[in-house]
């Protein structure tokens, strides 16, 4: 064979590598979809992934089948927007795990929404609070004297 | 080669090129998706009368999607504008609203009420953009655009490069403290494909935020971006965002 075709071989060997690596490597969902080269070019299967990724928030239905007293009080509240879990947090698999959920007794807790900010046209505005919340009972939490899930005036611990 | 025979030639080859060219050659998926499109897209509704800042859909964002939950970094968060009588624009948003809005003093500034002219809480997200920069930038195909309008980051896949961190007009995206990987919100992708809501929608109190499907007329969220006067962030980038306001102001960015 001549010497000159010996490059030749050698460019298709490689060639024939970087194909076969790429068959390989590239996952066989690895495509054009939808939208083109622009927008659509990826890995469909990984679609999946984020399908198949774990809900943590359950909802407060959930809670009424074991803590229906709890349920039935916060629904009859002002507090009745507020879903449980976003004060006592995720429920994840609970009562499995974890077996009990946080309890929060801070102010911080509360001052979210029941610190005054004065601000027209804003819904915060219309919530009752305190302009300056350290001249509501300070260094004492707000539990200890208002029922968290039956927040009336009237019925106060 | 006469002058003749190789203007012959060109000529023949232009007129060849010119009749593939109105032809174009469609991918599998893209044939597929031409016959059966899917009758779902997204999209997100907030009221920013609505929103008290007290930030329960932060939290609930960052729990929900295993963003670490002391990393500045978060997937949606909550802007407080604050516009004073003397035209100055203070805006914050501490710790992305994470813990809510619990003191007056805006960007280090005591406020005194009576110098308020408007002030009111913006919730972000991401805008699942019909025409996302983000996308289009990635050098890999990591991350990308679902049929629902969802777009996507392929964890496996993405090389960190930060292209589409600086390609979003909005700044939604971040780089994950743990994975390493582009970061972004994904409409809570496994929630609403399995008949819930995101956790963001659900943890409000107050019905700030709300998503829909644009492809149903019936769809209450759909109803008010049809009917009612709403605007979106940015509409000049042609991004084509799908997060619908109601109430915003020229101030918010
Ligand atoms: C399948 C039944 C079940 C469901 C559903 C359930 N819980 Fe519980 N929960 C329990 C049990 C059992 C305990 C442990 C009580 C104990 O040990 O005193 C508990 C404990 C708790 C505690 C701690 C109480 C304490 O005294 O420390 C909280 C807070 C709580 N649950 C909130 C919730 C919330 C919020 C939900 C809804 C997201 C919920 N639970 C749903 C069964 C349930
Ligand atoms: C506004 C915030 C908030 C909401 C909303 C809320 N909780 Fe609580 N919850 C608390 C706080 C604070 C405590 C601790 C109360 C105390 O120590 O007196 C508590 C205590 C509890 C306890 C255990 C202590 C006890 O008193 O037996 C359970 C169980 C519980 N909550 C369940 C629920 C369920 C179920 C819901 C929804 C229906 C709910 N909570 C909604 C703030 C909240
Ligand atoms: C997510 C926002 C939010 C959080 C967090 C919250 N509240 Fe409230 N609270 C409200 C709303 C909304 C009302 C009802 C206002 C109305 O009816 O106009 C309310 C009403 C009340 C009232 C009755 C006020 C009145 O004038 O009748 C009390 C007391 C109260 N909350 C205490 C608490 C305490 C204590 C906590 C902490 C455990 C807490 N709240 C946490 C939103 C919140
Ligand atoms: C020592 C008991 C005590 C503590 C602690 C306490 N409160 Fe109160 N709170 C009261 C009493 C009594 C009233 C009704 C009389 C009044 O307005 O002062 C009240 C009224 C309120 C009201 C209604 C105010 C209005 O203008 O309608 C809200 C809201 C409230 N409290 C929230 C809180 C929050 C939030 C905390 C914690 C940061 C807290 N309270 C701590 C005793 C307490």
């Amino acid at each position: 064979m001549s010497h000159t075709w010996k490059p030749v071989f050698v460019v298709l060997a490689i060639l024939a590598a970087i194909f076969i690596a790429r068959t390989i490597i590239v996952p066989p969902k690895f495509g054009i979809w939808e939208s083109g080269y622009m927008y659509g070019w990826h890995n469909k299967a990984n679609e999946q992934f984020w399908l198949n990724y774990k809900a943590k928030y359950k909802g407060r239905d959930y809670c009424n089948g074991c803590h229906p007293d709890k349920y039935s009080a916060i629904m009859n509240s002002p507090h009745a927007i507020i879903q449980c879990e976003d004060c006592h947090g995720p429920a994840i698999d609970h009562p499995d795990n974890p077996p009990k959920l946080a309890i929060d007794k801070s102010r911080a807790l509360c001052l979210r929404c029941h610190v005054k900010l004065p601000y027209p046209t804003s819904h915060r505005n219309d919530l009752p609070g305190f302009l300056n919340p350290d001249e509501h009972n300070p260094g004492i939490e707000c539990v200890s004297c208002h029922n968290p899930h039956s927040p009336v005036l009237g019925g106060m611990r | 080669m006469n002058r003749r025979k190789f203007l012959k030639i060109i000529g023949g080859m232009a007129a060849g090129a010119g009749a593939i060219g109105t032809f174009r050659f469609l991918a599998p998926g893209e044939a597929e998706a031409l016959i059966k499109s899917s009758n779902i897209r997204w999209a997100f509704l907030v009221d920013t009368y609505k929103c008290v800042g007290c930030g329960m859909c932060v939290k609930a964002c960052k729990l929900e999607n295993g963003i670490p939950y002391d990393a500045p970094v978060t997937r949606t968060w909550v802007e407080r504008y604050v516009i004073l009588k003397d035209g100055d624009v203070l805006a914050d948003t501490p710790k992305g609203a994470r813990d809510g809005f619990t003191s007056p003093v805006t960007e280090g500034r005591q406020v005194n009420p009576a110098d308020i002219d408007k002030a009111f809480f913006v919730p972000k997200l991401c805008n699942q953009c019909d025409k996302p920069p983000c996308v289009q930038v990635c050098p890999v195909g990591a991350t990308y655009r679902t049929a629902q309008g969802i777009v996507l980051v392929d964890r496996t896949w993405c090389i960190g490069c930060g292209y589409c961190i600086m390609a979003c007009p909005y700044g939604v995206r971040f780089f994950h403290p743990v994975y390493h990987t582009a970061e972004k919100c994904t409409f809570c992708y496994h929630r609403i494909n399995h008949g819930m809501t995101t956790a963001c929608v659900q943890a409000c109190p107050f019905d700030a935020r709300k998503i829909g499907n644009l492809k149903d007329p019936n769809d209450p969220v759909t109803k008010v971006i049809m009917t009612e006067r709403v605007a979106v962030l940015k509409d000049e980038y042609g991004t084509k965002p799908q997060v619908y306001y109601i109430g915003l102001d020229r101030n918010v960015r």
